[in-house]
């Protein structure tokens, strides 16, 4: 089945399996009927869907190193887009996106237009490039351009910093999902997540990764846009939610004056009750609410950061050709576009459900007594992603007095609007779809890194393909252990660990690579001051941030990558002009990359 | 002036044309979000700094990427550089 013209069957392979899934939860929400548990239905959806992935890894396993690396440079374009918005979709744009702008309205739809925005740099700027120089990894490219051991190190180091900070918000997010839905404490879920993770990629490497994250795409995107179609026509809102939501989210003003949003602050010691990481809606829903600098300072973040990210221009190396690349980073953001352009109107439907008082489900100006009575209430408080407490006393529910963890918005709210229970299930999946998928790129960028860079070009340049491989293998599941172990500590929110990854990958690898395209002069020695020195500053001044420095020009410890990136520029050019011109053969060398035909600049096998 | 430099300036003219609309989209408006939000421009009825966050950028960016890949082609095979599909 994976051999001869599997490339020419994936339309019918994928179309089959869509239609399998369907199948399935069909067959489940009959299941639900008939009486089974919301806890079987759970246990169903996320070992049924992980399972599959399982048995796609273990198909597509390999021993060519080409189809460990590159997939065997195959992938056709639509379907390489789909693997790049699974890879790229984590949990953190599938669970906690909806709820960041729940919370914050506005200033964090700044997320969206940084994380679609990106792919027009990735697009214009790097990916048909690299395409072209026909590297195994990010630092490949990084070390054949600029030559020497130690620029290729220091890319190593970037990237590990900053995927290894993305992985592990990853890894925590198939945790929360696993053991909300197999009902096990969350540091052992951790660990079974975990395991999930290492089937899909371990066996197969990138040919295995990129077959999976098409069927975790499939699962992630219908089990975000049922239940946002759902609600909106059970509410009455619209068929179509994305352009027939406007009146709803004058609606939600409408009452945010209503309940007085903003009127009421809590004391601290009313606050001290709530359970950490939960919280009230204390940010206006649509209206303008940040000052244009602090919105437009995420969105520059969160688009160099893509840029930037290996996990993502890794896969851009597995098209056919560099044509393909291109058309293949259009379609990668229209498969995000899907799912992006349905978060804020998640938000919007949820938020509704529980403010307004004409919906049976609203619960802001009911009795405290009522609301604890709620089944929903009831599990979510449990799973310590949901809190109330009167704190006026009144006996009634207040705005200020609802709290919420942000993973639950998108988690609870089919359950919030009284959609059948299989929704949950069904979204429980997507979101381990999404976080595996990501997860699953991640650890495989690091150990690629690795693998190839340090281990085979730099300390073992004659070790035989079968011992590359087995120690690729071997670096992927210690990667992943440390990544599952640091995860259980929780040091750091989901949407907060991947923010500061996107920081880190622009303070340190934004302008080497960039430049190393479209700036000739640039050489070995400026690119590792760029490097080195753009991720110290960023972290630097991150560490000042969180340590009480207020920091300067309102950057945050959100933002830290503008001083990371600016210091790599400088650094970058200074040092560059400063020493000598790169030699004759560098030059051409990026003569070359810059036309598509011909041979690419390293091997086929390399 | 050599083919392959004739094939760099175009390239180049097109990148400076691509990120200047993308700056626009990413960047120029959000300078003036309370002007969009006051804006009598209302897309489907939403406020329009709210629907250009929501939809309005993003989907300009879609279009942008894929009208970038069609132009980049032309200029690739104006010039003999576009590959071969067998390659």
């Amino acid at each position: 089945m994976f051999k001869g013209n599997f490339i020419n069957n994936l339309p019918k392979i994928y179309g089959t399996y869509t239609g399998g899934f369907i199948v399935f939860i069909i067959l489940m929400a009959i299941a639900e009927q008939a009486g089974m548990s919301a806890k079987v239905i759970g246990i169903c959806f996320v070992a049924f869907t992980v399972l599959i992935y399982a048995l796609i890894g273990y198909l597509s396993r390999t021993i060519q190193v080409d189809a460990y690396y590159l997939a065997g440079r195959q992938v056709p374009t639509v379907f390489n887009g789909m693997a790049t918005a699974a890879d790229w979709m984590s949990g953190a744009s599938f669970v906690a996106m909806a709820g960041g702008i729940y919370f914050k309205g506005y200033g964090y739809m700044a997320l969206l237009v940084g994380w679609t925005g990106g792919y027009v740099l990735v697009a214009s700027l790097l990916a048909p490039y690299l395409r072209k120089f026909g590297c195994y990894t990010v630092p490949d490219f990084i070390g054949t351009r600029y030559g020497g051991n130690l620029a290729r190190l220091s890319a190593v180091i970037v990237l590990t910093v900053a995927s290894f900070t993305y992985v592990t918000a990853q890894i925590n997010a198939t945790g929360t999902i696993a053991s909300v839905a197999l009902d096990i404490p969350f540091n052992i879920a951790v660990y079974v997540g975990l395991a999930s993770i290492l089937m899909c990629s371990m066996l197969g490497g990138m040919r295995a990764v990129t077959w999976t994250q098409v069927a975790q795409y499939i699962v992630l995107i219908i089990a975000y846009l049922i239940p946002v179609f759902w609600i909106s026509n059970k509410m009455g809102a619209g068929v179509f939610p994305h352009l027939m939501l406007a009146d709803e989210v004058a609606r939600i003003a409408e009452l945010e004056a209503q309940f007085g949003l903003g009127d009421v602050k809590n004391s601290a010691a009313d606050l001290k009750q709530v359970p950490k990481g939960l919280s009230g809606i204390t940010k206006a829903h649509a209206e303008v609410n940040t000052t244009p600098w602090k919105f437009i300072s995420l969105a520059v973040c969160m688009m160099a950061g893509t840029a930037s990210l290996p996990h993502v221009m890794m896969r851009y190396f597995t098209t056919p050709s560099v044509k393909a690349a291109r058309r293949s980073v259009g379609w990668s953001l229209f498969f995000i576009f899907l799912l992006y352009s349905s978060a804020p109107m998640l938000a919007t439907l949820s938020k509704l459900s529980l403010m307004d008082p004409n919906l049976a489900t609203g619960i802001i100006g009911k009795s405290i007594s009522e609301v604890q009575a709620i089944d929903w209430y009831q599990n979510w408080n449990q799973a310590n992603l949901m809190f109330v407490s009167d704190f006026n006393g009144n006996g009634t529910l207040e705005l200020n007095e609802f709290f919420m963890g942000g993973k639950a918005v998108v988690l609870a709210t089919p359950e919030i609007a009284g959609l059948p229970y299989v929704i949950s299930g069904l979204v429980a999946a997507g979101g381990m779809a999404a976080a595996m998928s990501t997860a699953d790129g991640l650890v495989l960028a690091i150990s690629n890194a690795l693998s190839h860079d340090i281990y085979y070009k730099m300390i073992n340049p004659k070790a035989e393909t079968a011992k590359r491989l087995l120690i690729a293998r071997v670096l992927l599941v210690l990667i992943g252990f440390a990544g599952a172990t640091i995860a259980a500590l929780e040091i750091q929110g989901i949407l907060g660990s991947v923010i500061w990854a996107f920081d880190f990958a622009m303070s340190g690898l934004f302008f080497p690579l960039v430049l190393g395209v479209w700036w000739k002069r640039a050489n070995a020695q400026g690119a590792v001051a760029g490097m080195l020195g753009g991720l110290a500053a960023g972290t630097a001044y991150l560490i000042a941030v969180r340590s009480g420095y207020p920091g300067f020009l309102d950057i945050t410890q959100l933002t830290f990558g503008i001083v990371g990136s600016v210091v790599s520029l400088v650094l970058m050019i200074v040092v560059s002009l400063a020493t000598k011109a790169p030699d004759a053969a560098t030059q051409k060398m990026v003569d070359e990359v810059r036309v598509p035909s011909g041979k690419a600049i390293l091997g086929r096998q390399h | 002036m050599s083919k392959q430099a004739q094939h760099w300036e175009k390239t180049r003219g097109l990148l400076f044309v691509t990120l200047a609309i993308w700056f626009v989209f990413s960047i120029g408006i959000f300078l003036f979000g309370a002007e969009m939000e006051a804006s009598s421009i209302r897309p489907f009825g939403y406020p329009l700094s709210y629907y250009m966050t929501c939809q309005g950028s993003l989907g300009i960016f879609v279009i942008l990427i894929f009208w970038f890949a069609g132009r980049q082609e032309k200029i690739d095979e104006e010039f003999g550089f576009s590959e071969r599909e067998d390659g």
